[in-house]
Order: C-alpha cells, then sequence, then structure tokens
C-alpha cells in the first residue's frame, strides 16, 4: 500500500503539515489508520447490535456517548503531548485535583458557577503549565515529570478535600453541565465533548500551535535550530492539556455532582490507550484528533457491549487489553512498512 | 534513535503494560496515606493498620478508634495503603508497623494468607495483634471486631424481596470480587435468593471497584441489557451511588428500579431521603474502630478480650434513618 518511502526532509520540519506532511502518500497513509480505526469503531457496533437486541437503543448509544466524554476529553488533550513525544501521567488525578478546586470555590467559597468552573479548569492549566516548565526548562523527562505530578495531583486532592467528597447539591445549575440537555436527548457532557474534539482539530491542524506540535514530535533538534522556540511551545502544549484535563475534572464532578477525590488513578491510561488506538503513535510526530476521538469510542463501545452481553468483569479487561495490543501492533506494522 | 525517543518508547511500553493494570484493578499507584509517625510518650501506643484510609468508611473506623483512644488515655497511628488491591503495600505498612514495637498492633487484612508470616514476626517480637474487619488465616490475633458480611448480605437480599414482590430479575454491582467484604456481601445476598426466593433471578453481576462513574455505567449497560430489571444491589458506597447516579441519569421513575446500596456517606443518605434509593445495609464503622481499640487496650493490660466481636449491622431506609440507634451509625 505504501511501497514509496517517505522521508523527513529537512523542508518538512519547517513546514510541517499534521496530515499532509510528505504530500498526498502520507495523507492517505493517516487516512487509512482513521479509515482502520473506524472500520473497528463499525465492526463493533454490528457485532453488538447482533449479539444484543438491546444494545443498539437510543438510551444505550446515549449512556455510551455520555461514558465516553471523560476519558474522551482527557485523551484530546494527551493527544497534543503525545504528538510531541510526549506523554502525560498526570491528568487522571489532575482531573480530580481539578474536580476538588471546583468543589472548594463553588461550595466552601460559595463563588458564583462561572468562576468556580473557570477556576477548576484554572487548576488543571496550572498544573499543565508547572508540567510544561519542569519538562522544557529542567529538562526532566515527561514520563517522571507527569509521573510526580500525578502523585502530587493525587495527594493534594486528598488534603484539600480533607479525605472526603465534596457534594455540589448546593449548587444550582453545577450537574447540568454534565447532565443538562441543550439538545434534547444528548446529555451535555456529550456535547462538551464534541465541541471540544472540533476545537482541538482546529488547534493541531489549523494553528501555529498544531504545526509546532507535530514540528517538536518529528525532529525537536532541528524544529530548535531552525528557529522554533521549542521551549515555550512545549510549555504551552502540555498547558493546553492542562486546560482539558481541569475541564474533565468539571465534567466528572457535574457528572457525579460530587468531587470523589479518591477517583482518577488510571483513567490517564485509559486515556493513552485511547489516544494510540486512534492512531497516534508515542514517538511523536504523528497524530489526529478524529482518531483521538474514534479510539474513545472504541473503548467504551467495547466495554459497553461486553457489559450488555454479561461478560464477566475479568475478561472484559483480557479483550480490552488485547485490542490494545492489536491496534498499537497494527500501528507499528503500517509504520515499518512505510519506513522500508 | 535518540535517546528521547527512546525513553518515549520505553514510557510507552510501560503505559501499555500499565493501561492492562488500570483496567484491571480500577487502578492505583503511589504510596498510602494517614498518620503513621510513632508518638513518643508514656501513654501506650498501638499501631492500626487498615485496608485503607481514602473512603468515608475508613475515615469513621479511625473516627472511631481516635475517639477510644483519647478516653482510654493511649495514642494511636492509623494507616492504610491507596486502594484495597495494594496487598504489598499494606504488608510493608505492618512490618514497619512491628518494627516500630508498639504495644499493640490493630490489622485489617487485606490478603488472608499473605499477612501469615507478619504474624509469626508480631509473635516472636511478643507484640499483641488485635485485627478488624477482616482477619488472617493465622492463630496469633487474640481478637477481630468486624460485621457479619455474610448475613449483611442475606439481610440485603430479603429487604429486595420484599420490595420487588419476591419475584423477578436482579442484578448486583459488586465492588471486588476478590475481597472478602465484596465476595460476602454478594454471596450473602446470593445464596439467600437462591435458598429462599425461586422466583427471584438473578440476571447479573459486575464489579466496578468501588469507582462511582464505571459502577454507573455498568448500572446503565445492566439496565439496557435486561429492560424488565426489577431491583440492583450496590454491594458499597461507590457501587451503590454509581447505580444511584444511573437511574437518575436515566431518568426511571421511582419504584420502577428498587436499589439497594451499602453502607452510608452522605450521598447515600440523601438518595434514600428523596426515594432513588429504596435503603441499604450500614455496619457500625465507628463501633468497629472503637471494638478495636479497647481490644488492643485490654490485650496490652493482661486481659483476654473476646476473639469474635461482631459489631453488628443494620437496614435503613426512610423511616428509620432518624431512629437513634440508626443515626449513630450513619456517616456523612
Amino acid at each position: 500500500m505504501n511501497a514509496t518511502p517517505v522521508t523527513e526532509t529537512p523542508a518538512e520540519i519547517k513546514n510541517p503539515e499534521p496530515q499532509r506532511g510528505g504530500g498526498a502518500l502520507s495523507f492517505l497513509r493517516a487516512q487509512l489508520q482513521q479509515s482502520l480505526a473506524f472500520a473497528t469503531l463499525v465492526v463493533l457496533l454490528i457485532f453488538f447490535s447482533f449479539a444484543s437486541n438491546n444494545f443498539f437503543t437510543w438510551s444505550n448509544i446515549s449512556g455510551i456517548l455520555l461514558s465516553t466524554a471523560v476519558i474522551g476529553i482527557l485523551a484530546l488533550g494527551t493527544t497534543f503531548v503525545i504528538i510531541t513525544g510526549g506523554i502525560d501521567l498526570s491528568i487522571g488525578t489532575g482531573m480530580t485535583l481539578a474536580a476538588v478546586m471546583t468543589g472548594i470555590f463553588l461550595v466552601n467559597l460559595q463563588l458564583p458557577l462561572v468562576v468556580g468552573v473557570l477556576g477548576g479548569i484554572a487548576t488543571g492549566a496550572l498544573m499543565g503549565f508547572v508540567n510544561g516548565v519542569n519538562i522544557a526548562i529542567l529538562k526532566l523527562p515527561p514520563f517522571i515529570a507527569t509521573l510526580a505530578m500525578m502523585l502530587i495531583a493525587q495527594g493534594l486532592a486528598l488534603v484539600i478535600s480533607g479525605v472526603r467528597p465534596i457534594y455540589f447539591s448546593g449548587v444550582t445549575g453545577f450537574k447540568n453541565i454534565a447532565l443538562g440537555t441543550l439538545i434534547p436527548g444528548l446529555p451535555n457532557a456529550v456535547l462538551i465533548l464534541f465541541v471540544l474534539a472540533i476545537v482541538a482539530y482546529l488547534m493541531l491542524s489549523k494553528t501555529i500551535l498544531g504545526r509546532y506540535t507535530f514540528a517538536i514530535g518529528s525532529n525537536e533538534e532541528a524544529s530548535r535550530l531552525s528557529g522554533v522556540n521549542t521551549r515555550k511551545w512545549k510549555i504551552m502544549i502540555y498547558t493546553v492539556a492542562g486546560v482539558f484535563t481541569g475541564i474533565a475534572g468539571v465534567v466528572i464532578a457535574a457528572r457525579l455532582d460530587s468531587a470523589q477525590p479518591q477517583l482518577g488513578v488510571g483513567y490517564e491510561l485509559q486515556a493513552i490507550a485511547a489516544v494510540i488506538i486512534g492512531g497516534t503513535s508515542l514517538l511523536g510526530g504523528r497524530g489526529s484528533i478524529m482518531g483521538t476521538l474514534i479510539g474513545a469510542l472504541i473503548m467504551s463501545v467495547l466495554i459497553n457491549g461486553l457489559r450488555i452481553m454479561s461478560i464477566q468483569t475479568e475478561w472484559q479487561n483480557v479483550v480490552v487489553g488485547i485490542v490494545i495490543l492489536v491496534a498499537v501492533f497494527t500501528d507499528s506494522l503500517r509504520q515499518r512498512r512505510s519506513a522500508s | 534513535m535518540t535517546s528521547r525517543k527512546k525513553a518515549a518508547l520505553l514510557a510507552g511500553a510501560a503505559a501499555v503494560a500499565l493501561t492492562l493494570a488500570g483496567c484491571a484493578g480500577g487502578g492505583s499507584s503511589g504510596g498510602g496515606g494517614g498518620s503513621a509517625e510513632a508518638p513518643s510518650g508514656d501513654k501506650p501506643y498501638i499501631a492500626l493498620v487498615s485496608k485503607g484510609f481514602q473512603h468515608q468508611f475508613w475515615q469513621a473506623v479511625k473516627e472511631g478508634a481516635e475517639n477510644k483512644a483519647e478516653e482510654l488515655g493511649v495514642d494511636i497511628t492509623f494507616e492504610g495503603p491507596a486502594s484495597e488491591t495494594e496487598v504489598d503495600n499494606q504488608l510493608t505498612m505492618l512490618q514497619s508497623a512491628i518494627d516500630k514495637k508498639p504495644d499493640a498492633i490493630g490489622y485489617a487484612a487485606l490478603d488472608p494468607e499473605a499477612c501469615i508470616p507478619l504474624m509469626e514476626a508480631a509473635e516472636s517480637a511478643k507484640i499483641p495483634v488485635v485485627q478488624f474487619d477482616a482477619g488472617c488465616n493465622s492463630d496469633y490475633p487474640v481478637s477481630i471486631a468486624k460485621t457479619d458480611s455474610l448475613g449483611a448480605g442475606a439481610l440485603a437480599a430479603d429487604h429486595m424481596a420484599e420490595l420487588i414482590g419476591e419475584k423477578g430479575e436482579v442484578a448486583i454491582v459488586g465492588h471486588s470480587q476478590i475481597n472478602s467484604t465484596g465476595v460476602e456481601r454478594r454471596d450473602g445476598f446470593v445464596d439467600q435468593i437462591e435458598e429462599k426466593y425461586p422466583d427471584i433471578e438473578i440476571v447479573d453481576i459486575q464489579y466496578g471497584d468501588g469507582d462511582h462513574l464505571k459502577s454507573a455505567d455498568i448500572a446503565k449497560a445492566m439496565i439496557a441489557a435486561h429492560p424488565d430489571l426489577k431491583g440492583i444491589y450496590g454491594t458499597n458506597e461507590g457501587s451503590a451511588i454509581g447505580v444511584v447516579n444511573a437511574v437518575s441519569e436515566l431518568g426511571i421513575e421511582e419504584g420502577e428500579l428498587t436499589v439497594i446500596g451499602f453502607d452510608s456517606g452522605q450521598a447515600q443518605i440523601d438518595a434514600i431521603t428523596n426515594g432513588l434509593m429504596a435503603g441499604a445495609i450500614t455496619q457500625n464503622p465507628i463501633g468497629i474502630g472503637e471494638q478495636t481499640v479497647q481490644a488492643a487496650f485490654d490485650a496490652i493490660e493482661g486481659n483476654t478480650p473476646p476473639e469474635v466481636i461482631d459489631t453488628g449491622y443494620f437496614w435503613y431506609d426512610k423511616e428509620n434513618m432518624e431512629d437513634e440507634e440508626i443515626a449513630a451509625v450513619l456517616y456523612k
């Protein structure tokens, strides 16, 4: 399929067009990965529809979409980071800290709804900014810097909340952020996910931040030598991921109508898995928002379908694990083919 | 390949490996917590090693232990791992508790076998051990303060049967298929239904690790898969609240689906008050904490505490929630 070698030339690095990098061929390649993921999603939907009469109902589909919202929003932000060749492990517990801070602002300090929500998002942004500084200026490996932030956020969420959930029952309208229906029948959390996906898509494909995200991931040194302030952009990119983490924190708090300080560990890995299934390369330089969205949907359709079929929880995990392996394997196979 | 790319690859491999672990366990990493510095003083010192500290239940146990400690004039520390899957971390905590040479140890076993060598270590250090919540398969500990979880599960089954008219489909959202409370609360329920209510069918049992969000998604899938479902039993606070969230998100009308929960906490109390949940089984976590410290104190004084202290369990609903006996064991 992709017999012609596509190599990274300096010209490409100077002008790395997200999904069009090497011209028509690599555009096709990107489409192929997405259509592979998309085909997987369609196959899963058809399979589960036949396996159970109760799968393809609007109530269940809307349930699947709602269960995709939190992980999906986390995955969107992480896509930027992973395209730079980095990783962000702090998004799961960071989400929880953002939720707890939203609770502090809205419940303990009684601030107006908008201020509290923005405060929660700012908490995420601040964590992302600190990650970015640690990685870009202090030169810590992203894995370590964000692992540390994951633990710090987990601890702070417990300390600040006093190891107790914070309930939003007295905050009018907060729950509607996730569960209201601006579009009848569709929970707002799902709407937020789709709107954010469009925003992330535009940022990645139409803005200079998006360009440099790919440039840093393709060849950071070359980008730096050609005059890109890679430090500044890396800080920006981790901050963007932090903003998405903050939004996810607000959404999960709104859905549960409470900030649960012990939640969050493990969510980052599900988000990363969604990004990888969606075809974004852990080596950096390649990835797409559409892929991530499809990846997140594949995960939640798979889990929901297995639950509908009453497959034992233990086996559900095995199946999800195998899907991740297959996704990453086909991706690396494709990479090798295009490299040879 | 640059070293950065190698690192990225390594990170990726680790992330994927961790994902599997994460999916499997609901995931948790990082150390434990609680207050664990050994106090220095003349007062007797009791080190409590719990199954956890983050959940409201453990906070209530801790509160009971602290109250009793103050009353008896002893010092205590209370610590536990971040999640109830961290058997190894908990053993490390128990080992350091033994190393601190306290006057007594209170211990809640995450795994009944893994703790045996450490019980032998405590024995050779001549530190008396009392247990709470879940025991270790060792003869050394002198006492255990706990809830009869099988009985509690059976009580949940009786109320479920009564509420749905002794026939129809029910399902369980469990919090663990491994640890003893998860297993016994489920088995107590299942056995009672099978024995006494032939017209009730348990159509599905799934596990959400006590994660509110995961449990809500599980409950929604169950309701979708079994349109005739009459009731769902959530085996701990997070599971039960997950079920309540599912019911409220789906806009199911009161009385169409009977939800029974376990333990208390503000959210469950609210759900019962506003009718989303029919009722729940509560244990007596403050009592567990108090009795554990009392038993440890007895052991230090050279008295023999009772071998098994049943701290009791109760059904509570809208009707009896305000009763003195019930209100005393509910925590918010």
